[in-house]
């Protein structure tokens, strides 16, 4: 009996590696994890798309949970998740900010006349600088931030209807309540 | 043989090779600090191109992120302050070498561990079946037996 218990541990090794190694075929290499949840989103001052006088800070937006989108009209994953941040703007889901990522202004503005303007403002990161700050690595991607400016999850990619539904609806809430 | 050994050497020469960076920027920089910036630069993953590091990818943000190596080397920060300023925005995944810490013991220390282990179970093999020998003299007969069949393999060589 000990025997055969010796014979099977090979096997049991090539289930446990397989099994492992199963998993990573599910797992998105494309998603790297954030080093940034729970930690306090990064403060910027950049001027505003619309008002180029105007600036805006991430601390305005103090007491309420909030999305950071950031997007570019360059951006051919952006128009694909429009609709719904569109959708979303005129259901007054949740308040959305855009950070406008490596873009030409007049584009940017076109491009909001064209697809509808989801966003409560858009602000300017016209070097790309914020999104380093940030971790941006790929747009779009979505911040959700809290009533503490702390940042809780990023979409990494379009918000789709079903990442909308089972993840940031039901986080928001939860932000919200808390 | 000699085939397997010429495509070892093949998949090893691109390795040898040192990372020639990928876009020709403004380079008016001294050539420490050039040196510097691709040392840095190809430690760091590209997370556009995963399977590139900042040195020699041609992404924007690989061009970006130099231009932030580059900045910092120039304002005086060590390699390590840019390095840490890369895994605080990116994470350790932008670390091609992976710090050892609690998530990743398992990945450091994983095959030093199989190894003793396969040692541990190899000597004990070997115990165990040195134990089970037994040394036993020959008895009379037996002797006699054993010199007759040599004495008789003997006379059959000559």
């Amino acid at each position: 009996m000990k025997r055969i218990g010796l014979y099977l541990l090979p096997l049991a090794a090539f289930l446990v590696v397989a099994v492992f190694l199963l998993r990573g075929l599910w797992l998105n290499p494309r998603e790297v994890p954030s080093p940034f949840i729970d930690k306090p989103a990064p403060a910027f001052s950049l001027a505003q798309l619309a008002k180029p006088d105007a600036q805006f800070a991430p601390a305005d937006m103090k007491g309420q949970v909030w999305l950071l989108n950031v997007w570019a009209s360059w951006c051919v994953a952006c128009r694909q998740e429009h609709p719904l941040l569109v959708e979303l703007a005129r259901n007054k889901a949740v308040p959305i900010i855009g950070l406008n990522y490596k873009d030409k202004p007049d584009a940017a503005v076109k491009w909001l006349a064209q697809l509808g303007d989801p966003y409560d403002l858009s602000v300017k990161d016209l070097d790309g600088r914020i999104g380093i700050e940030y971790g941006v690595y790929g747009v779009p991607e979505t911040f959700v931030i809290d009533k503490d400016g702390v940042i809780r999850f990023k979409q990494i990619g379009p918000v789709t209807e079903e990442a909308w539904r089972k993840t940031l609806l039901p986080l928001i809430e939860k932000l919200r309540s808390a | 043989m000699r085939i397997l050994l010429a495509l070892l050497l093949a998949a090893w020469l691109p390795l040898a090779a040192t990372p020639a960076m990928a876009t020709t920027e403004p380079t008016a920089m001294d050539p420490v600090a050039a040196r510097r910036l691709v040392d840095l630069a190809a430690q760091l993953r590209c997370l556009v191109c995963q399977n590139q590091s900042i040195a020699e990818s041609d992404a924007e943000l690989a061009v970006d992120l130099r231009k932030q190596i580059n900045e910092q080397i120039a304002a005086g920060k060590t390699d390590r302050e840019i390095v840490d300023f890369m895994v605080t925005r990116y994470g350790d995944f932008v670390l091609y070498k992976p710090p050892f810490k609690a998530s990743t013991v398992l990945l450091w220390v994983g095959p030093i561990a199989l190894l003793l282990v396969a040692v541990f179970f190899f000597l004990r093999t070997l115990t165990v079946r040195r134990a089970r020998i037994q040394e036993r003299p020959l008895t009379d007969a037996e002797r006699a037996e054993a010199q007759r069949l040599l004495a008789s393999t003997d006379r059959n060589k000559s």
